[in-house]
């Protein structure tokens, strides 16, 4: 069982590796890409910028609460779309019968999918979200505690391991609907998008289903409340601030349920 | 009648991905659902923001969602598989096709403009009209000029596109330019933030390229924003944008003919 993760992540490595020297190999476009996808996503930035010229707060948020709010979640979107935002395209493999191949490659099914077109390209997100998150940190004024210090690499960490979740699970699902990729953007972008905003904004029935049901309220919501000192909306125990790892580990099983027997199940299609 | 056909068989291709579009059609209401609230927390605070009422504000984020696939805001549409048809040197079967390249291809992409009006414009519509308070256009000549501008805001995005489809011609890949296209497109088209908060002059330069003439112009109308003799002058606004675009497009092709000519096609 180690051994065979193990493995996975060795196998995962090689590959996006091997991508990696791919992209080189066309170096100008590499940069040219990398830059578009910074620009966009500041652009982005940009866009909530302008909605705070004509209002000082947001939901009870002020313009620095909210860019932390959106520099952990573009990041930890950012960081999840890097690790395996390609295996999107399972709906396209199988399709194209590209799937089978791998099948009968002598390394996971999972290791392969997660590194194929391995992107580098999307450091550009990811040095976006990174570089608006620090301009909240250094303008932001907040008690700085050790426990809060560390609140922010462990919102990453367990934020990131949600975004995973909802991608693998997303392809998953195109096991059942090969050409129903989008959905799952629903899910990951649109997860991002949301927490982009101070979750004060929605119902209180959005903010719960949000919490129970898809979890994204843990990739930033409830660290951030902790680390800005905000009170909880719904009033939940404090625990909650810290139960990210739960939300992620609950959904990282039902995502890999979800793609164990998606494989089992899988028949080529044939052509 | 040859351009209709074109149209009606590019309305049919796009129409066989079923599971495609129902998925699209869920993105596009969640999207549509969180734009809503955020819109609602700006206008709770600033009740006339840009002119707009929160009913307004909330019906423009549903136009929004129903203009994304329908003009194309984010790229796409027929003028991708010209560019790869470019790239490929199919397109020289298309130059020597009897009929003017810009009108096959104007055609075919206003075909599929037509189905995703039908599917991924009229279905999130109906999702948002169910969870909240929209504003509908105030009688039918508004309708009828609304969907006239929503045809010139597809003329408008397909010059675009096509325009940067063309770079193919000289640089054979265009994803970079795409890419740079798409996010000026998604920015100036107000499809974030509406180009009526925009503060001070960034508003009037923003609403006077052609950008605006994709959700800003027909969502005003839409809303009434713009009425009588405006919606006259907005709708003139987006035919001079789509003929100088067509005219720029028509040019770049004629150039275009000679370099596939010495590049052997």
């Amino acid at each position: 069982m180690v051994d065979r993760a193990l493995w996975g992540m060795r196998a995962y490595g090689v590959l996006a590796w091997m991508w990696i020297r791919v992209s080189m190999t066309y170096r100008a476009s590499f940069v040219m890409l990398t830059l578009g996808q910074f620009l966009i996503t500041g652009l982005d930035f940009l866009a909530i910028s302008v909605m705070f010229a004509t209002v000082d707060a947001l939901g009870g948020f002020s313009l620095a609460e909210v860019a932390f709010l959106y520099g952990g979640a573009g990041l930890c979107l950012g960081l999840a779309d890097l690790i395996l935002g390609n295996i999107e395209r399972l709906g396209q493999k199988i399709r194209l019968g590209t799937f089978d191949a791998m099948m009968i490659r002598p390394v996971p099914l999972f290791a392969q999918m997660a590194s194929d077109a391995f992107a580098l390209r999307r450091l550009g997100r990811i040095t976006q979200a990174t570089v608006v998150l620090v301009w909240s940190l250094v303008v932001l004024d907040v008690d700085w505690t050790l426990g809060r210090a560390l609140t922010v690499p462990y919102l990453v960490v367990f934020g990131t391991a949600i975004f995973v979740s909802f991608f693998t699970l997303g392809a998953a699902f195109q096991f059942w609907t090969t050409d129903g990729s989008e959905a799952a953007n629903a899910f990951t972008y649109g997860g991002n998008t949301l927490a982009q905003y101070p979750l004060t904004i929605y119902p209180t029935e959005v903010v719960k289903a949000l919490t129970f049901i898809v979890p994204i309220a843990f990739v930033n919501w409830y660290p951030s409340l902790y680390i800005l000192g905000r009170p909880d909306p719904l009033g939940l125990p404090a625990a909650t601030r810290f139960a990210s790892p739960v939300a992620a580990l609950a959904l990282g099983a039902l995502a890999a349920w979800a793609w164990r027997s998606g494989v089992r199940r899988y028949r080529s299609t044939g052509s | 009648m040859l351009y209709l056909a074109v149209a009606a068989r590019s309305f049919r291709r796009y129409s066989t991905y079923t599971a495609a579009t129902l998925a699209g059609i869920f993105t596009n209401s969640v999207f549509g659902v969180i734009i809503c609230f955020v819109y609602i927390a700006v206008w709770e605070q600033s009740p006339d923001a840009g002119g707009y009422d929160v009913t307004d504000a909330v019906t423009y984020a549903w136009l929004g969602q129903a203009m994304i696939m329908t003009v194309a805001i984010w790229g796409g549409g027929t003028t991708d598989e010209l560019a790869l048809r470019i790239r490929t040197g199919d397109v020289a079967i298309d130059l020597y096709r009897p009929v003017n390249l810009l009108g096959w291809w104007l055609a075919g992409d206003l075909g599929r403009a037509a189905y995703h009006l039908l599917t991924r414009g009229i279905a999130p519509t109906i999702v948002g009209a169910l969870l909240f308070d929209l504003r509908y256009p105030a009688d039918a000549s508004v309708a009828l000029l609304f969907v006239v501008s929503v045809v010139l805001a597809v003329v408008v995005s397909f010059g675009l596109r096509m325009l940067v489809a063309c770079t193919a011609f000289w640089l054979l890949d265009d994803t970079g330019v795409k890419n740079l296209a798409a996010v000026l497109s998604m920015f100036l088209s107000g499809l974030v933030v509406p180009l009526v908060l925009f503060p001070g002059w960034t508003r009037d330069l923003a609403t006077a390229l052609p950008w605006a003439a994709f959700l800003q112009v027909p969502a005003d109308i839409w809303l009434g924003q713009t009425s009588g003799w405006s919606a006259l002058q907005a709708l003139a606004f987006q035919a001079g944008w789509a003929l100088l675009l067509l005219r720029a497009c028509a040019a770049v092709i004629a150039r275009a003919r000679h370099k596939v000519v010495v590049q052997g096609g």
